[in-house]
């Protein structure tokens, strides 16, 4: 569905149900220079399994008008608007990469309007290659090459992808290049600059789940452990999982594990 | 490797798409010969029914061994996908009516295979979709031809037969200006000698019996989706961008921005139109598909000496092969097809139909059958055989004579090849008296 949010018309994919606002509401939100549509398999089982599922592409993202938000901050605060926008009191967040950053910022934000967290691929602070910043400013072709170099383990780097018939590197290339010139830049440049994740992460108070990808060359695992740490308050205690075999891009290397994680930590 | 990450022709021909078989560690792809897949339990049934996970649920719509297939070729090709099925000409089809129902229009080159210029002049025309057929180096003449219903634009990268280059950019830039795709036959070139996607091309097709085959032994056929042609924008797919209520009520578009062609294809034209491919077939193409660089280059190596020697012969009239400088479209030929122009060629001998028979039957290692793209030399006469439904006006059209001959040069010694053609070539001395 398209909806104006912030007076900018945005995309919100809904798993391929209509979005009911009387389900438990659950928000999956994309990574840099992508948009919805890493998130399909994710939003079609939770959406299949008693949720209300809102899935949006960032602003100057996919279908979404206007221009990238620059940081952070702003990104938490447009999804709150979001949240408004489509009368949605309580939710449940799950941000991938970048997203997972919005997610965990934009729950510290909300309070209690947030019920669960779950981030995946997710490191804090999240600090970007300086090549790789440049290169999506001035050779996008180089940048979305790094990208997909260590976006996936080395067995989806080749194939035998989970999608029968489909090219991962060739579908995330694909994706990227879709996204008018500077998105991903921004993008970057925003996970790099944001800071305060440890300490926003101690303000968490609600049940968070953090997922990583055994062979995720991106936010390795054992860069995860410290915002793991961080998370003091989460009710139960932050659990962190591991999807073995998978890279960076587990929605689309491991898409039935983790979409059985996050419904099962979402219930 | 030009950028990280990126692998190269050969690697992709041999490993895109397979990892070694989980369960016992096989290196080469099994072949699944299975028509349905066993669901774990309801949910999960139900999970794949709705699309919740990927996976397989019957053969008609994916196998696991077609699966590997289709991902080689998209690798090669630099495409986000693809979908293998019985034979080139149930590519084509299902690249038409993925995209059109009754009433939609197509510009097409005419310089086109025999089977496709039929599909589209005859067959198609049943089914209320129409075919506007033009020169295919004539820019404007492909403009003129769009029409509010057009809904396509196809060409072959080498025309067949007459071996005319298409500009592949030059048409490509007139579709988009249309907000219309243009789909590439590239059977005759293969991903080895060119890839139609970074050429502008947004989709792309082949005759996997071929030479990505290479050995003559399996029919079938493979549609890759390029994923950069914007369907929302374009406006002019409904089929691509509003709800089907035939799966889910799903919005492909929506649903996968760069793979919506690739999903209705599936979801919708292997589901209900059922062209699909056998899975010894496709461990039969993999197997072929596995040297592909490999054998282009052979096949170029042989062909380039094949044309040249019979460009230099007095009985042949003219020879039309890309890479000579005497064809029309030799300079297009080096800026866009760099690694050669395919091994097959088109001469005419003096004496007409009588010389062409006669040279065909004095010949030895050169097969004479309706193929091209084997591992073995391959002759034809199309006027009598695949064009045989060409009226005589369409067949100078398309640049073919009477007394044409087509090989497709194999991968033989070249001084046998060569031996066997003077063979033919004294047989039609013979017949003349010089």
């Amino acid at each position: 569905m398209d909806i104006p949010v912030n007076h900018q018309l945005t995309r919100i994919y809904t798993g391929g149900r209509s979005f009911d606002r009387e389900l438990p509401t659950v928000v999956l939100i994309h990574g840099a220079g992508h948009d919805h549509s890493v998130w399909n398999y994710q939003a079609r089982h939770l959406a299949h399994h008693g949720y209300g599922v809102l899935v949006p592409d960032l602003p100057g993202h996919g279908a979404s008008h206007g221009t990238p938000l620059r940081d952070i901050d702003a990104m938490a605060s447009w999804l709150l608007d979001l949240a408004d926008a489509v009368g949605c009191t309580r939710m449940r967040l799950v941000g991938h990469s970048m997203g997972s950053l919005i997610a965990l910022a934009a729950a510290a934000k909300a309070g209690d309007q947030v019920e669960r967290l779950v981030l995946v691929g997710s490191v804090a602070p999240m600090p970007v290659a300086p090549v790789l910043i440049d290169a999506a400013r001035d050779d996008r072709d180089r940048a979305h090459a790094m990208i997909n170099q260590w976006s996936y383990s080395p067995a989806a780097q080749l194939g035998a992808s989970a999608t029968p018939g489909t090219s991962l590197p060739g579908t995330n290339q694909r994706l990227m290049e879709r996204q008018p010139a500077g998105v991903l830049a921004t993008d970057l440049q925003a996970c790099n600059a944001w800071l305060d994740g440890l300490e926003v992460a101690a303000a968490i108070r609600c049940p968070t789940l953090l997922v990583c990808g055994e062979r995720d060359q991106m936010t390795p695992a054992r860069a995860v452990k410290p915002l793991c740490d961080a998370l003091v308050n989460a009710a139960g205690g932050a659990r962190m999982m591991t999807l073995p075999g998978a890279g960076h891009a587990m929605m689309a290397e491991s898409p039935r594990a983790l979409s059985d994680a996050i419904g099962k930590f979402l219930k | 490797m030009a950028q990280p990450g990126l692998f190269g022709r050969e690697t992709l021909a041999l490993h895109a798409g397979q990892s070694p078989d989980a369960t016992h560690g096989s290196r080469a792809t099994p072949i699944h010969f299975t028509t349905s897949y066993v669901f774990p339990d309801a949910d999960q049934a139900a999970a794949l029914f709705n699309l919740e996970q990927p996976g397989h649920v019957y053969s008609r719509i994916s196998n696991p061994t077609n699966a590997v297939l289709e991902e080689r070729i998209a690798a090669l090709e630099g495409g986000v996908g693809a979908v293998a099925v019985a034979s080139g000409q149930a590519a084509l089809h299902l690249a038409v009516t993925t995209l059109m129902g009754c009433g939609g229009h197509i510009v097409a080159s005419r310089s086109l295979y025999g089977g496709s210029h039929n599909l589209f002049a005859y067959t198609l025309p049943r089914f209320g979709i129409h075919t506007s057929f033009v020169d295919p180096r004539d820019a404007d003449a492909w403009r003129a031809a769009i029409r509010p219903e057009t809904r396509l634009l196809f060409g072959e990268s080498i025309g067949n037969p007459g071996l005319d280059v298409l500009d592949i950019p030059t048409v490509a830039a007139i579709a988009h200006a249309a907000r219309l795709p243009l789909l590439i036959d590239a059977t005759l070139v293969s991903p080895a000698l060119q890839r139609p996607l970074e050429l502008g091309a947004d989709l792309v097709m082949h005759s996997a019996t071929k030479f990505i085959g290479g050995h003559g032994v399996a029919v079938g056929g493979l549609l890759v989706d390029g994923g950069r042609f914007d369907w929302e924008a374009s406006g002019l797919f409904p089929t691509l961008t509003e709800p089907y209520e035939g799966f889910h009520g799903m919005d492909f578009a929506e649903e996968s921005p760069v793979a919506a062609f690739l999903l209705r294809a599936r979801r919708e034209g292997l589901r209900d139109f059922g062209a699909c491919l056998s899975p010894m077939n496709a461990f039969q193409i993999l197997q072929g598909l596995e040297t592909l660089p490999l054998r282009m280059r052979a096949h170029v190596d042989n062909t380039v000496r094949v044309a040249q020697h019979l460009a230099d012969h007095p009985l042949v009239e003219k020879v039309a092969y890309p890479a000579l400088a005497s064809h029309p479209d030799h300079a297009l030929g080096q800026q866009i097809l760099p690694d050669g122009c395919g091994a097959v060629l088109s001469f005419e001998l003096k004496g007409g139909r009588d010389a062409g028979k006669v040279f065909i039957g004095a010949l030895r290692l050169f097969s004479h059958l309706a193929n091209v793209g084997d591992a073995k030399s391959l002759v034809i006469h199309p006027a009598s055989t695949t064009h045989f439904r060409m009226s005589a006006t369409d067949l100078a059209a398309a640049g073919i004579g009477e007394g044409t001959v087509r090989l497709s040069v194999g991968l033989e010694n070249i001084a046998d090849l060569l031996a066997d053609l003077e063979r033919g070539l004294a047989a039609v001395g013979k017949l003349l008296k010089v």
